[in-house]
């Protein structure tokens, strides 16, 4: 609880966070830039969580758990992804989306 | 009766098929012989022994020979209604059991000989097998659904064996002809059996067969087209019988199933499997006799009746031996189904009844014996046609003897079998009516006539130089020969009305003169005329052929039967019904179906581009679908 900030100021704040991560897994070229851009999602998702706890159900926990658990849950992706784009680097030699267009019909 | 004993007869034809069938490729064909024979022998010795002990053990009730059934419901659809499978014993099935049994066995001994070296020996054991099992089950069955089990087992065996030299085109078109039409017959006896368990609620014959039962008490209760429709239902049931018979109008199989090996011409196309179409009417004559004072019995005396003097005009002019025959047992099966036809129910009146199963059993010898001893000529000759015959009495001395019996035997000489029962079955005729009985009598002397152009075509007429020297078969064909004319010339003295009657009860019978005299004296004529025409090589015979022109070409066509049903058949059928039933098929039934998989392709064809391989663009899809799905919702809850 912020004093003199309402929650829709907040989740205001997110759903800018989240679009611009959305835009940027979009449009961003590199696969880290992306995997940066997924984390960002992550992020609003996780400070949502947290606020609506705090804002509306004060007495409960849950939403931080889970903040808490989706923190981890993002650290394990995280690893795998990064997995992922070495071994598509040792391929291709680069890290770029476009070397992944193959897996198609 | 032991049950353990009826129940062998058909069971070890059963296991030697199977034995045989599933180890052809394994046994030798010497062995696979052996086991056929051995197997058939048991059997016939068992059916001897069931034959002995009905007709001498067993005691009489009241004077009437019992029926011994045994039984088990196979299938029960109500409590009346079920189809039962078992055994019934009565004087019927055991004088066919004694013909089947006979008769196969000799073939069995005789096809040893004649199929030697013939690379399917085993598979034709085994199927000769299959259909004694087959014939045995026909002849045991308890009730109307288990005989055309049977009746459906021995049709496709007989299309087996017809179908014999499978390389041959003409026995392909000959085997499927015999099912096709036979299958055809069949469908109404199929009917008819189902009429007859709607309305009576039984299958079974006993109670079919009972006066005081639900067939023949009730069958004035319901009407279809001013016949009662039970009535219809014994129709339908002889339309089966007289398919299986080669009856006027379904007779066109049978002269091509001579395709078949000789053997199997003298066993299924002679001596058992088409007398089942008389064996069944037989079977249920009560029925045909008593429901609507034996409106369906006329049918059956008229088609018989026409049947046999068509048949036997046929016979005259045909050139290939094998058919001569066929023709021949047409004729006299359609002599047996008149002979039911014009029989009555009681005592002396059943003689009818009594001759047509006394002609089945001789006829069945001497009929084997002339097929298998055309086998005999076919094997020294490598020829079916009369043109490549003649003078064969010197190199052949068995095979002349023993077909000359046969031949006497058919043509009615006393005391061969023939003559018996052809007596018997004049006499009952000329009780009955003077038309039939003059249909009888002329249908005699032309079979006297035909058989001996036959017998002095292949025996005797003229002296000529063959490529290889024909010889006498060997013993493994000439003892069957042999052993079925013994029959031949003793089976006539069977006391047979004492044993097989309508009323199970049996009656003295006595010959009479008169009639034995004319019948024999029209035989005589109609051997007296052969021996003019063809005993010695002249031109008599040709002379007359071009007389009579038109009728002779005719006759030589067979009436031009086969020529008028494929017309029916592609001609009118096919192309008016059929093809256009095969278009709409096609068309639309074929073409809705089909139309959705090819739409199907087509559009996954033109969508699947979008599935580019590009992360960014699925992600842009789904964000994107998931915006316009929550704009949506908030629009919706809004309102």
């Amino acid at each position: 609880m912020i004093p003199g900030v309402s929650i829709n100021e907040i989740l205001t704040l997110t759903s800018i966070l989240f679009f611009i991560g959305v835009y940027g897994f979009i449009t961003r070229k590199n696969l880290i830039s992306m995997l940066i851009s997924l984390e960002l999602i992550l992020n609003s998702s996780i400070i949502n969580f947290v606020v609506i706890n705090k804002y509306l159900y004060p007495e409960l926990l849950q939403g931080m758990v889970y903040s808490i658990f989706i923190i981890a849950v993002a650290a394990a992706e995280t690893a795998l992804a990064v997995a992922i784009i070495i071994n598509i680097y040792r391929r291709t030699g680069s890290v770029e989306v476009s070397e992944t267009e193959t897996m198609k019909y | 009766m032991n049950l353990i004993n009826l129940l062998l007869i058909p069971a070890i034809p059963l296991v030697v098929f199977l034995v045989l069938g599933i180890f052809s490729h394994k046994i030798k064909p010497a062995a696979s012989g052996v086991i056929g024979v051995a197997g058939l022998a048991t059997s016939t010795l068992l059916s001897y022994y069931t034959a002995w002990q009905y007709f001498f053990v067993t005691e009489k009730v009241n004077g009437v020979y019992q029926t011994f059934v045994e039984k088990t419901v196979w299938i029960n659809f109500t409590d009346t209604l079920h189809i039962d499978m078992g055994v019934l014993v009565d004087p019927i099935s055991v004088m066919m059991l004694i013909v089947v049994s006979t008769v196969s066995l000799m073939v069995h001994i005789y096809s040893r000989g004649y199929m030697k070296g013939d690379d399917g020996y085993t598979r034709f054991f085994a199927y000769l097998s299959l259909f004694t099992f087959s014939m045995y089950g026909l002849v045991l069955a308890t009730n109307l659904f288990q005989i055309y089990i049977f009746w459906e087992l021995v049709g496709v065996s007989s299309f087996l064996l017809i179908g014999y030299y499978y390389t041959k085109t003409s026995a392909i078109a000959a085997a499927k002809k015999a099912f096709i039409v036979t299958r055809f017959a069949d469908f109404g006896f199929l009917i008819g059996i189902f009429i007859i368990g709607f309305y009576t609620n039984t299958f079974d014959f006993q109670l079919l067969n009972d006066p005081q039962g639900p067939a023949i008490l009730t069958w004035a209760s319901s009407s279809f087209m001013g016949l009662s429709v039970i009535t219809w239902a014994l129709i339908l049931i002889f339309m089966g019988g007289a398919g299986k018979s080669a009856m006027f109008p379904l007779h066109v199989w049978l002269p091509d199933a001579m395709e078949g090996p000789t053997p199997v011409s003298a066993l299924i196309h002679a001596a058992t499997m088409v007398v089942a179409g008389v064996y069944l009417v037989a079977r249920l004559f009560p029925m045909f006799y008593m429901v609507e004072d034996g409106f369906a019995l006329q049918i059956v005396t008229y088609v018989g009746a026409f049947s046999a003097l068509f048949a036997a005009i046929i016979a005259i002019t045909q050139t290939d031996i094998k058919r001569v025959l066929a023709f021949s047992t047409m004729s006299q099966l359609g002599y047996m189904m008149m002979a039911l036809g014009v029989s009555g129910f009681d005592g002396h009146e059943g003689v009818g009844y009594m001759a047509s199963m006394f002609h089945l059993f001789t006829h069945a010898m001497f009929k084997a014996l002339l097929f298998l001893g055309a086998g005999s000529v076919i094997h020294a000759v490598h020829s079916n046609l009369l043109q490549d015959m003649g003078g064969l009495r010197k190199y052949m001395p068995v095979t002349n003897i023993t077909f000359l019996i046969a031949a006497l035997a058919i043509a009615g000489v006393p005391p061969l079998a023939g003559f018996w029962s052809k007596d018997e079955i004049l006499v009952a005729a000329y009780s009955n009516s003077q038309f039939i009985y003059g249909i009888g009598v002329f249908v005699a002397g032309l079979t006297a006539f035909y058989m001996f152009r036959l017998y002095f075509g292949i025996f005797w007429g003229k002296d000529r130089q063959y490529k290889h020297t024909p010889h006498e078969s060997p013993a493994s064909m000439t003892i069957p020969l042999i052993v079925l004319a013994v029959l031949t010339m003793v089976a006539g003295f069977v006391p047979f009305s004492e044993l097989v009657t309508a009323d199970k009860a049996g009656f003295e019978a006595h010959l009479n003169l008169p009639l034995a005299a004319i019948a024999v004296g029209v035989g005589a004529l109609g051997i007296f005329f052969a021996w003019i025409f063809y005993k010695k090589e002249n031109d008599l015979a040709s002379r007359f052929a071009t007389a009579f022109g038109s009728l002779y070409k005719w006759t030589s066509h067979k009436f031009y039967f086969d020529e008028i049903y494929l017309f029916v058949a592609r001609t009118i059928f096919f192309k008016n019904v059929a093809a256009p039933i095969a278009k709409f098929d096609k068309k639309i039934v074929d073409g809705t179906m089909e139309g959705i998989g090819n739409q199907t392709v087509v559009i996954s064809g033109k969508i699947k581009g979008w599935q580019s391989g590009r992360v960014q663009d699925y992600a842009f899809a789904f964000i994107g679908g998931v915006v316009i799905l929550a704009l949506v919702f908030i629009y919706i809850f809004n309102n």
